[in-house]
């Protein structure tokens, strides 16, 4: 049996409205999108959702430094990630990319912010 | 005496400085009241910047960054822990920092980029005290970001702009529990995306016309009551409803900075609360540009880099006594359309006109008339007061025209 989903695209600023059509827990066909990103957003987003992740961790000195998950990980394990990425407790100097975390649920936790 | 001087070090300062740069003017300072450059966006660590004009998203600090780089690369002087707290009408900049005290500095041009500050009406017609726990939500966010501190355990939020959405997803992350985020208005203020994944990820309510009608607790907020509004956005007595919470965020809306500008006598714009401004950026004063969020509010930060790029170069030709060919052409609006940037048109040559709606329309046309004469049709399935609109006009549409007509009309 087909099955309709409607999802908000959010990949990008503009939100289109989406309407996936689902057979047999399967993605048939994705209308409302403007780009080919929506398309393909709407296909992870009925099977295994994923989101990133942008948190902080207090580096040894104190200070607060911006993370994020350098790519997309499963949105179910949102928050265990995140307790996973407070424990971290890095020393400075830290420049933009610098990799905080090899892997947290297959993605790495990455600084977004120079400190030194 | 500096044939360029920027006030502000956000991404609109910044972007301003490496455009005029690029354009040939090497004599520039930037000055900026933090310890940073990147202004605002420090403080937005979430991503979603830098779409348009990277192709990346990134992270505000991220965005910044990119900014900043470019800064120190080109060797633009900037200067940091520097308030300017005066800019006269001959462009006589008054500042100070601890190491200089005050001091003034002569400048050929100025540019404004000083961005906005959170209003803080709102708070002021809900019954109760005013207990601790209430915060606007900018404050939060530089608490909780920039500080590691978290203001509180349970949280009620009022107001669904983007900042407010953003910070229900951040403090539910960090451990709290946002119990409902309510929205005066029909409508969310807020983008799509951030309705999204900011709250339906988290089951957080959005109560659309709804407001917080008092604030319970001495001390500390203990709890909030809100009720549903009618049309007149009045609360509805009947649908009151006692929400327990230990904090309540405002997310009441932006607005420029312009203390400023008011002095060096630049005439401002009554809706935008930003500096009347022709297609150069330049304001009513003559070598005083405005961009970023000093001139509107806007909710992408890529829009501001392209503005300040704008201005950047034109205060460069400024400086370099560059002049186009003349006109006058004035940008009105019918009120669905609110506001338009530019509002002045004064040399001729191709231009993007930035504007808002005052409601969410649906199957709409953007016509602009000059006279009777229907110059500019395109058509929009929905536009709303959060999203910006842009058109672009080519010059041989408005050069002989005196008033352009901004109308939102049915399909
Ligand atoms: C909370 C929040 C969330 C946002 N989320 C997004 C998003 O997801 N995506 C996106 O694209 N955009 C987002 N934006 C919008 C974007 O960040 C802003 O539009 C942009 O940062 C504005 O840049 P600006 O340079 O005009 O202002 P600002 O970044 O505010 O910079 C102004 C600078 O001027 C300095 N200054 C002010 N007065 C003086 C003075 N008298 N003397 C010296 N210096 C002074 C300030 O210290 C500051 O550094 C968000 C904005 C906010 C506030
Ligand atoms: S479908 Fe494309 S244009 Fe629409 S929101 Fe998604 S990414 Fe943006």
């Amino acid at each position: 049996m087909n099955t309709k989903r409607e999802l908000t695209c959010i990949v990008c600023p503009i939100g289109c409205s989406l309407v996936a059509e689902l057979c047999d827990g399967k993605v048939v066909s994705v209308t409302g999108n403007t780009c080919p990103r929506g398309k393909v957003y709407a296909e992870t987003e009925c099977v295994a959702p994923m989101r990133t992740i942008t948190t902080t961790v207090k580096c040894k000195n104190g200070e607060m430094l911006p993370v994020k998950t350098a790519t997309p990980i499963p949105k179910e394990k949102m928050a265990e990630a995140m307790e996973i990425i407070n424990k971290a407790n890095p020393d400075l100097p830290i420049s933009v990319g610098d990799v905080i975390i090899e892997s947290v649920f297959g993605s790495k936790i990455v600084a977004a912010k120079n400190l030194d | 005496m500096k044939d360029l001087v920027i006030i502000g070090g956000g991404p609109a300062g910044m972007s301003a400085a490496v455009a005029a740069y690029e354009s040939g003017i090497r004599d520039i300072l930037i000055l900026e009241r933090d310890n940073a450059l990147g202004g605002i966006l420090q403080q937005c660590i979430h991503n979603g910047f830098g779409l348009h004009k990277f192709g990346e998203e990134l992270t505000g600090p991220e965005y910044a960054w990119r900014y900043e780089k470019k800064v120190r690369e080109l060797g633009i002087p900037f200067e940091l822990n520097t308030m300017v707290l005066d800019i006269s009408e001959d462009k006589v900049i008054t500042a100070t920092s601890a190491e200089k005290g005050v001091f003034q500095i002569q400048a050929r041009a100025v540019i404004l980029a000083m961005g906005c500050r959170e209003r803080a009406k709102g708070a002021l017609n809900i019954a109760g005290a005013r207990p601790a726990g209430i915060y606007s939500a900018g404050t939060a966010q530089k608490l909780v970001n920039m500080k590691g501190y978290m203001p509180g355990k349970k949280v009620v939020i009022l107001g669904s702009g983007d900042i407010g959405l953003i910070m229900a997803r951040r403090m539910t992350l960090e451990g709290a529990k946002v119990e409902a985020v309510c929205e005066l208005m029909p409508y969310s203020g807020g983008l799509a995306r951030n309705i999204e994944q900011c709250l339906n990820d988290f089951d957080i309510p959005l109560k659309l016309s709804h407001t917080v009608v008092k604030i319970h607790g001495k001390k500390r907020v203990e709890g909030v009551t809100i009720a549903k509004v009618d049309e007149n956005r009045r609360p509805i007595p009947e649908t009151m409803e006692f929400i327990e919470c230990d904090t309540l965020l405002l997310s009441v809306g932006l607005i420029p900075e312009n203390e400023l500008s008011k002095c060096a006598g630049v005439d401002l714009d009554r809706i935008t609360s930003g500096a009347v401004v022709d297609q150069d950026r330049q304001t009513s004063c003559e070598g005083v540009f405005a961009c970023g969020n000093v001139l509107h509010v806007h909710d992408l930060v890529d829009f501001v880099s392209e503005e300040a790029e704008i201005a950047g170069k034109s205060a460069a030709a400024y400086i370099n006594g560059v002049k186009g060919e003349k006109i006058s052409v004035s940008l009105r609006t019918d009120g669905k359309i609110r506001y338009t940037v530019p509002q002045t048109i004064t040399e001729c040559k191709d231009i993007s006109v930035y504007f808002r709606v005052a409601d969410v329309y649906r199957n709409v046309k953007i016509n602009v008339y000059s006279g009777d004469e229907l110059i500019f049709s395109k058509k929009r399935p929905k536009v709303a007061p959060g999203e910006m609109e842009s058109i672009k006009l080519a010059c041989d549409k408005f050069k002989d025209a005196s008033e352009l007509m901004f109308k939102l009309e049915e399909v």
